[in-house]
Parts: structure tokens; C-alpha cells; sequence
């Protein structure tokens, strides 16, 4: 299995930094944004994202933790998964909520998050996040922010590692 | 996180990683209970089956209402209104709800091992949800998510199971429960419903009901059962409860952070005093919401590994 760099440390921080201006730029103040991490790649994302926009609006933007292993299309082709904590400590209703993932691939976890989303109110808008976007969609679902946008062939794959998960920042592409 | 099994028939025959498996994604159903929308699609188009070959409420509303927030369909059979009272067999009964396309059967029977038979030529997931006095695997759960959540562990805990053991399927389902997870268990009752052979299980068995409380972290209640009893195992009702009543004088030399749990139904004034099963250690009630949220962490788990990634296995 060969393994190329996609994204080092110091390239996701830019990545980062730059979605967050544009969450900002996007959305006009007073439109109530708020951060949505899927889990488990977006978590992480979600909260340092909520860190740079903090630092660029002047206000701190709440976030949350959203599982959606509930609500996936593929439960019956695949061993039960683990399900982690599903934690949104506000009102969604009304809010312009980004989603937050680290990769974007098919598209069938985002519909999955809508889904999950929906449970919780009736966002004014839901916006799209995204740290790599692989390509391969096989639902109509498009980034409205992506870190970087990598093609790939269904035989590699994208590998997150993030430092809160005890690793060091970077992207890598894998071929199998 | 490992999940491979197509039934959940008992408890002797799990793993203590299986066991924390349905604790950990229990705990995720329970926050979806919480919620204004208590509902998920995780079994929509599924058709789960309440076969109850002997009377339960609690039970199978419990499951009853686990698969309906999983969105999946839910038929209740009850015996006394079926044709097993024309004579069916159970097996043709069996067949019979296969034949319409269940996902799930879910059974309470009073012949021990009557889950296990069904498995055997169903394709359906089947659930035991109480076989005679021999396992109820899905209150043994709820009890140890109710410890664990409230004691922050299982490992370590003394565990008080009082009343009459000889007859309890509840009993034998937490008892490979808390031994799993690494709880010490301390066995009381009368003799004659509390036989010495448990110590052969890894349990400890005493008679003398103070003794057997005064260190407990938990003291887990069972009824006594008196529809299995074939002759009277007991002088009398009035001389249980004065002999191993959780009573009020009794409770008062138990540690203070003592949990009380039963899995019900109660008979107030016989095992329990009324007013200790309203009181603020009793966690009566809380079993009944965990109850639900590890049923449908079952109901969850089992609708997986039909796949693909089962036949690796």
C-alpha cells in the first residue's frame, strides 16, 4: 500500500482558517451561524473552525456533535456501527447551521445528516463543510466550502488524522 | 465495538466486550429518547414480532415501543388469543409469522430454551425476552446499564440479588451479567429458593438477609415467583418478609449510597416496604426508562450483520 501527503499540518490550519473567512464572509452578521461536527472526522473540525470564527466575528459560534449512524441507507448491508455521542446544546430552528465533515465522498452521510438534522428543528439554511472532497458523489449534494478538492479512483482512499485523536495533523492518500 | 451475532437468546454465551457493545450503543438511544422527535429510522420497513406465549406487560410494551422508534412495524400475539390455544404447535405458530416476512421474533415462553429451539430454523432474528426460569437477557442488560450509569462502573461492585433465585430467569441473566463485568454477587433468600449450587457459578450464597446487604453497592429485589413454584417453598408470605423484606429497619444499615433496584412487577409490603420502593435510593422507575433504550440498542444491533461483512465471519 503506497501512501502520498495530501495535506500537512500547517495546510490544514490554512484550510481552516480560510472556510472559516468564508462561513464568514457567506453569512451576513446576525444570521446566527452555528457549527455542526458529523461524527466522527468532523468533530474536531467543527470545533477549531468554531475557534477561527470566534477570533474573526468577535462572538463565540456554538457547536455541536451530530452521529448519524441512525439515519444511514446502508444498515442493512453492514455489521451494526458504533454509535457515538449525538450533542446539540441549542435550538436548531432558525439558525444557519454548517455541517461539518472531513471527507466528502458519496454524499450519503451528508443526506444521512440532513436526515438526522431534522429531528432536532428547522434550520432558516444548512450549509456544507468539508476538509477534502473526493469526488465519486452519488447523491445531488455539493460542498458550499471545501478545504481542498482531491480526485481520487474508488481504489484509494483518504486517510484524516488529527491531533486531538492523539496523531499528528495530516491528509493522506492511500492506495489499496 | 463487536457485534456478529443474528440472535439474542442469553447472556451465559456472551462476551463482557459483546455486554458493554449494547451498554455503550444503548446509551446513544437513550439521548434520542430525550428528544422532542423520539424517533429514528433505523428499522424503518422491518417487522418485528411480540410473540408472548406468557403474560408480560412491562416487557412487551417495552419492546413494543423500542420498535416503534425505530420506525419499524410491530405485531403483538399474546397466547390467549391465538391459535396455540386450538393446539398449534409452537414451531407451526413460529412459521406461520415468518411466513410474513418478520425480521424479528421476539418471544416470552414458559419452557426454558424455547428461544433457542425457534433459532434453530428461523431465519428471523430471534429475541428471548424470558424463557422460564432459565434467562431474561434483555432486563440483565437494562439492570447493568442502570448500575453503570449511575455507579460510573460494573467491575468491583457488590451486587445483593435477594428473593427467590431458584425461579428467576432474572436472576441467572445478571448473575452472567455482573460476573462478566467483573462485579462480586452475594445470593440471599430462603434456602430452598437459594440452593448452595450457585456458588458453583462464582456467586456467594448466605441466608441471613443483614449480613448479606450490609456491604452491597446494590441490592437487586426479585418477586417471588410464585406461578413456578410447584409446592410451597416457604412457610408463608407474612414469614418471608419477616425473614428477607427489604425493610425500613433493614435499609437503615445499608451504606448510604446504596442503589435499590427490582425489575418488577412489585409486591409492595412482601419483598420491598412501600415506602422504600418510592424512596430517593430506589431506581425502580429508571430501569423501566433504561429498559427501552437498551432494547432498542438490541433491536439495533442484531438488524446489522446480515450483510456482506457476516460472511467474513
Amino acid at each position: 500500500m503506497s501512501s502520498t501527503l495530501i495535506l500537512d499540518a500547517a495546510a490544514i490550519q490554512r484550510a481552516l482558517t480560510r472556510i472559516a473567512h468564508e462561513i464568514a464572509e457567506r453569512n451576513a452578521a446576525g444570521d446566527d451561524v452555528v457549527l455542526i461536527g458529523i461524527q466522527r472526522g468532523g468533530v474536531h473540525l467543527a470545533r477549531r473552525l468554531g475557534a477561527s470564527l470566534r477570533q474573526i466575528l468577535g462572538h463565540p459560534v456554538p457547536t455541536a456533535d451530530l452521529d448519524v449512524s441512525m439515519h444511514r441507507d446502508d444498515l442493512d448491508n453492514q455489521v451494526a456501527p458504533a454509535i457515538h455521542p449525538t450533542v446539540i446544546p441549542f435550538h436548531v430552528t432558525g439558525k444557519t447551521v454548517v455541517l461539518v465533515d472531513d471527507v466528502l465522498f458519496r454524499g450519503r452521510t451528508t443526506r444521512a445528516a440532513l436526515d438526522a438534522l431534522n429531528d432536532f428543528g428547522r434550520p432558516r439554511r444548512v450549509q456544507l463543510a468539508v476538509l477534502i472532497d473526493r469526488g465519486h458523489r452519488e447523491l445531488p449534494i455539493k460542498a458550499d466550502f471545501v478545504g481542498k478538492n482531491v480526485p481520487t479512483s474508488l481504489k484509494e482512499r483518504i486517510n484524516v488524522s488529527l491531533r486531538e485523536d492523539g496523531g499528528v495533523d495530516e491528509v493522506r492518500l492511500e492506495k489499496l | 465495538m463487536s457485534w456478529n451475532r443474528k440472535h439474542l437468546l442469553d447472556i451465559e454465551s456472551l462476551t463482557a466486550d459483546e455486554i458493554t457493545t449494547v451498554l455503550d450503543t444503548a446509551r446513544a438511544f437513550k439521548a434520542v429518547g430525550e428528544r422532542a422527535i423520539k424517533k429514528v429510522p433505523a428499522l424503518r420497513g422491518k417487522t418485528v414480532v411480540n410473540l408472548f406465549v406468557e403474560p408480560s406487560t412491562r416487557t412487551r410494551i417495552s419492546f413494543e415501543l423500542a420498535a416503534q422508534r425505530l420506525t419499524a412495524d410491530v405485531i403483538n400475539f399474546t397466547a390467549e388469543a391465538s391459535s396455540l390455544k386450538k393446539g398449534e404447535t409452537l414451531k407451526d405458530t413460529a412459521r406461520n409469522l415468518e411466513a410474513l416476512n418478520a425480521d424479528f421474533i421476539i418471544i416470552r415462553h414458559s419452557a426454558s430454551g424455547a428461544p433457542h429451539f425457534l433459532s434453530r430454523f428461523l431465519k428471523a432474528s430471534v429475541i428471548n425476552a424470558g424463557d422460564g426460569a432459565h434467562e431474561h437477557p434483555t432486563q440483565a442488560l437494562l439492570d447493568v446499564f442502570t448500575i453503570r450509569e449511575l455507579k460510573g462502573r460494573v467491575a468491583g461492585l457488590n451486587v445483593t440479588i435477594l428473593g427467590d433465585i431458584l425461579y428467576s430467569r432474572v436472576a441467572r441473566s445478571n448473575i452472567w451479567a455482573l460476573l462478566k463485568l467483573g462485579a462480586k454477587v452475594t445470593l440471599c433468600g430462603p434456602a430452598t429458593l437459594v440452593p448452595r449450587v450457585f456458588e458453583e457459578m462464582g456467586c456467594r450464597v448466605t441466608h441471613q438477609v443483614e449480613e448479606a446487604i450490609a456491604e452491597a453497592d446494590i441490592i437487586n429485589l426479585l418477586r417471588i415467583q410464585h406461578e413456578r413454584q410447584r409446592k410451597t417453598m416457604f412457610p408463608s408470605i407474612g414469614e418471608y418478609t419477616n425473614l428477607f423484606g427489604l425493610t425500613q429497619a433493614r435499609f437503615n444499615r445499608t451504606k448510604p449510597d446504596v442503589l435499590v433496584m427490582h425489575p418488577g412487577p412489585i409486591n409492595r409490603g412482601v419483598e420491598i416496604d412501600s415506602e422504600l420502593a418510592d424512596c430517593p435510593r430506589s431506581v425502580i422507575l429508571q430501569q423501566v426508562t433504561n429498559g427501552l433504550a437498551v432494547r432498542m440498542a438490541v433491536l439495533f444491533l442484531l438488524n446489522g450483520g446480515k450483510g456482506p461483512q457476516e460472511l467474513a465471519t
